[in-house]
């Protein structure tokens, strides 16, 4: 009875053992072991990921084998008599210095794994990556090309609470971006970590590459990527509310798109928000302090439009701290509905925009987005998500903080 | 109780204060707060318990369903700490002070009155860390670590987090001292150390471990108070800080922390295991030189779990070796367990079964933790999934595995009856079916890319997860069938025998079942 249920578990454990890389083998959407890669660092941890798994296993077979082999004989239910024997120096010694010399072949191989991961030296390229609650900021150095990247913006519509979308329908669901990272394959690139605000990991599975980013402090690692390709990773140490949305798309090209892809960048916009359409409020200073009653038809039009694209810049920039409808999570993130600054006088609600506020998460957003973005989305925190200023604020007020 | 009516029931060498408020509140025996103790830390997994199971409910598909990421980052985070303080610390502390004096022929705790307030602060600091949960700004959300700064952003609520957090770490201090002076002045004559049944060795090395680290962690949560109310900076790079420190001097506390979970259980299945087996334990003296080993090792390798945090090459590489070195006691320990059923005449009561359970899946989590050992693989499974199975198969069907059969093990010495064997071995079979559907999927779904910490997958990790909640439910439903068993226990049963297993050895089951009030106020013959 006892020994029959035993049997059916230890059959159930190693169907579903076996079942479980059965379905690794045929499933290819659904992996369930480590990825072998796209460099050849992330080969050779995969190497030592299986390698160690074996060990595990044959350590295992043997250990749990000798172990079911006393429990099904050595039980008093079949007449066992116990021994009396308790110790042994010999044996001792042996299973103390058996799985010693294993580990010691197992670790000779992982250091010169690690060693090779911890060698940026000569590297062709570098990129600095930025953590921030909850996106990344890519520079390439020396190129004067840098742009922010956070989740696909439908996906973060899919993923709020209640939203009511269904996420099956989203193959990338909440691993894809608004701008992927743009590499070049063959070439030793070198990755400088840092963060704005709190930890973060930048982690691309495909490169073995995975390193916290920790304000203000620099970590490096490299990867040489072998294979053209998209590489989709995560933020990996908790960041915050968001720390689950802030994913990393590689997108790995040859060398001649890469360089057709940096003379794009650098020809256009260095920022990925949209370009600026030429606000037709911009135009004249006059309308820029405009307020509410005293507007003329100019000042009407220009109101509207700031709405709009202030709104658009907010759901992008703004949301994910302040909330959509500007409640913001208390007391961490203040409500923008019915906040002081933003129904205060308009220099403070600039500044802190513009300027951030140090050591808060309120970064400085001047640089980051376009005086005209700025101009707008004040105007709609002033005149949106409830409140009701009244006034509009132009790029030209912005420009002189 | 049993004892003789007696009219000076004030007198407490006889038997227990009949009023209920001050017998319980009053107490000094060491019984009673054992007893205290281990219902604290039922209550405590439960709630605990119910944490996991918002998690659980979550993640069971994708797309945000119930709770706001924020929660959701609390839940993560006050699970652990209900688990880890008020769950398994305190249960262990309560089987050391039921069995710890009978184990070693002593009369009491050495110091009893220390023993009733490290206790009765336990219920006061969970209920101010719980209370967070209703203040301004909700519980704490920086995961257990509470790694500075993200920790310092938030509520005002984070200010009684760590004043519980002080709590915690008192009752836990002082509990160890007592433990530690129990252990080496109240033994009975002739109880040389090297005699000690080795759950008290273990549990003599666990409050050494816990009077070096608590303070540390302390001192770590009392640098986050100052940083975030008092203008100092530090783990803020912006004043000369370094955030890495705080992750230093808490992983110096962290690691230990974990043995100190583990240790305790290492004794119990040490316990249990010649019982059943009805074969002395194989190489006792090496298995007090192994936990020995295993706790200095402890204070060696606390950088394992920050090997991405951009140590220098010649640190990554000294906490690798150092870390790899762990598995050789370890393995002694499972070597000697399984040579110590070898050739026995085993029966496999619920005690058993549950120390069994632990052997396999307790060695499961090793294999796993030797994997996490190897830094450059570390490095793809740190922070990921892989890593909440791995120490979930060690603290689950680990170190709570041990703390139930020790449960069914000491049961009838409490209470005098004979739990219904029948019930506590569906325990044992649903617990561990559960366990296992619970956290074996989470390798898979972590060595695929998930991280940790997460309320949102993408639709790749969906059928795992889905089988990870199922177990979630089942494992949680079975300790509601624990709770029926032991009340059904307390209340009445088969009587049980003074020594109550056949193979049982040891001065605990000289005594009557149930134990008396006091036992051994003479200290018995040691041969
Ligand atoms: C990473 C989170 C985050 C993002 C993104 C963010 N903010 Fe803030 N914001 C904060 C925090 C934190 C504060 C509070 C700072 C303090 O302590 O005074 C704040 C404060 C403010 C305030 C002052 C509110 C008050 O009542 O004190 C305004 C206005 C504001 N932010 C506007 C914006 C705008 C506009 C954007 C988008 C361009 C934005 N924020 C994006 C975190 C954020
Ligand atoms: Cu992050």
């Amino acid at each position: 009875m006892k020994s029959t249920s035993l049997k059916k578990a230890i059959a159930t454990a190693i169907g579903l053992t076996l079942g479980g890389s059965v379905m690794a083998a045929d499933k290819h959407s659904t992996p369930l072991n480590m990825t072998q890669g796209a460099t050849d660092i992330s080969h050779e941890v995969y190497d030592l990921h299986m390698a160690i798994f074996y060990v595990c296993c044959v350590i295992g077979l043997a250990v749990f084998g000798v172990m079911f082999y006393s429990i099904f004989k050595h039980r008093k239910s079949k007449g066992a008599v116990a021994a009396k024997f308790h110790h042994s120096t010999t044996v001792e010694i042996i299973w103390t210095a058996v799985p010693l010399i294993i580990l010691i072949s197992m670790a000779i191989p992982a250091a010169k794994t690690l060693i090779a991961m911890e060698d940026t030296s000569e590297a062709d390229m570098t990129v600095k990556i930025t953590g921030l609650q909850w996106k990344w900021h890519y520079e390439y150095m020396g190129e004067d090309v840098s742009f922010y990247s956070q989740l696909n913006a439908e996906h973060n519509i899919a993923r709020q609470l209640d939203s009511g979308v269904d996420v099956s329908q989203y193959h990338w669901y909440l691993k894809d971006v608004d701008n992927e990272l743009v590499l070049p394959v063959g070439k030793k690139i070198r990755f400088l970590h840092t963060a704005a605000d709190v930890i973060h990991a930048w982690w691309v599975p495909a490169l073995a590459v995975k390193k916290d980013a920790i304000p203000g402090f620099i970590n490096e690692n490299w990867a040489m990527i072998n294979e053209p390709g998209v590489y989709r990773g995560k933020c990996a140490e908790l960041c915050g509310r968001d720390h689950g949305f802030m994913p990393v798309v590689v997108r790995a090209v040859s060398q001649e798109e890469f360089d057709a892809w940096l003379i794009e960048k650098k020809g256009g916009t260095a920022e990925p928000v949209a370009v600026a359409e030429a606000a037709p409020a911009a135009e004249g200073s006059n309308t820029a302090v405009a307020t509410a009653g005293g507007g003329g038809a100019a000042a009407e039009v220009s109101m509207e439009s700031q709405m709009a694209r202030g709104g658009e810049v907010y759901a992008q920039q703004c949301a994910a701290c302040h909330q959509v409808n500007g409640q913001g999570i208390p007391p961490t993130f203040p409500a923008i509905t019915g906040s002081a600054v933003a129904t205060g006088p308009v220099d403070a609600h600039i500044d802190i925009i513009a300027n951030g506020k140090p050591g808060t998460a309120m970064a400085a957003f001047k640089g980051r987005l376009s005086d005209e973005d700025i101009a707008a989305v004040i105007t709609f925190q002033r005149n949106g998500l409830g409140n009701s200023v009244g006034d509009s604020v132009q790029a030209s007020q912005v420009a002189g903080n | 109780m049993s004892a003789a009516a007696d009219s000076h029931h004030d007198d407490h060498h006889h038997g227990p204060e009949k009023n209920f408020v001050k017998r319980w509140l009053y107490t000094t025996n060491h019984k009673d707060l054992g007893t205290l103790y281990l219902w604290f830390a039922f209550a405590m997994f439960f709630v605990g318990g119910l944490m996991a199971l918002v998690i659980r409910a979550e993640l069971f598909s994708p797309g945000l369903q119930f709770v706001d990421p924020q929660f959701f980052n609390s839940m993560t985070t006050m699970h652990a700490i209900v688990m880890i303080f008020g769950g398994v610390m305190p249960a262990f502390v309560g089987l050391a002070n039921w069995m710890i004096p009978m184990m070693i022929g002593g009369p009491d705790m050495a110091l009893p009155r220390l023993n009733n307030w490290s206790f009765w602060i336990m219920p006061f600091a969970l209920a101010i860390f719980l209370s967070t949960l209703l203040m301004d700004g909700g519980g704490p959300a920086s995961g257990w670590t509470l790694y500075a700064p993200l920790s310092l952003q938030g509520g005002d609520s984070f200010a009684f987090v760590i004043v519980s957090i002080h709590f915690m770490g008192i009752s836990s201090v002082m509990g160890s001292i007592n433990i530690i002076a129990t252990i080496l002045n109240m033994r009975a004559p002739g109880m040389t150390l090297m005699k000690m049944p080795l759950f008290v060795w273990t549990w003599l090395i666990t409050a050494f471990l816990l009077i070096a680290v608590i303070p540390v962690f302390a001192g770590a949560v009392t640098m986050l108070l100052t940083d975030r109310y008092f203008g100092t900076s530090f783990f803020s790079a912006a004043g000369g800080g370094d955030p890495v420190m705080y992750q230093h001097i808490f992983w110096f506390f962290g690691h230990p922390e974990v043995y100190i979970l583990i240790l305790p259980a290492f004794g119990i299945v040490s316990q249990i295991i010649p019982t059943f087996a009805r074969k002395p334990l194989f190489g006792y003296s090496s298995m007090v030189y192994a936990t020995g080993s295993i706790a200095f090792l402890s204070f060696i390798v606390w950088a394992h779990h920050m090997f991405t945090v951009g140590m220098p090459l010649a640190g990554e590489l000294f906490f690798m070796f150092a870390t790899m070195m762990i598995a050789v006691p370890t393995g002694v320990k499972v070597f000697n367990w399984i040579a110590t059923m070898w050739r026995g005449s085993m029966t496999f009561e619920t005690p058993m079964l549950f120390a069994l359970g632990f052997v396999v899946m307790f060695t499961f989590g090793g294999f796993s933790g030797l994997m996490l050992a190897m830094t450059p693989a570390d490095i793809q499974y740190h922070d990921t999934y892989f890593v909440v199975a791995h120490f979930h198969y060690v603290l689950v069907p680990g170190a709570i595995f041990s703390i139930i059969a020790a449960c069914y093990y000491w049961l009838p010495k409490w209470t005098g009856n004979m739990y219904d064997e029948r019930l506590g071995k569906i325990h044992f079979w649903s617990s561990t079916f559960f366990v296992n559907l619970l956290f074996f999927p989470m390798h898979f779904v972590g060595l695929a890319g998930m991280p940790r910490r997460i309320p949102d997958y993408n639709l790749q990790f969906a059928d795992m997860n889905m089988w990870a909640s199922i177990g979630a439910f089942g494992f949680g439903g079975s300790q509601l069938l624990l709770l029926y068993i032991v009340i059904k226990c307390i209340k009445g049963g088969e009587k049980a025998t003074d020594q109550v297993w056949e193979g049982a050895e040891g001065l605990e089951w000289t005594v009557a079942s149930p134990a008396p009030y006091h036992t051994f106020e003479t200290p018995p013959e040691i041969k």
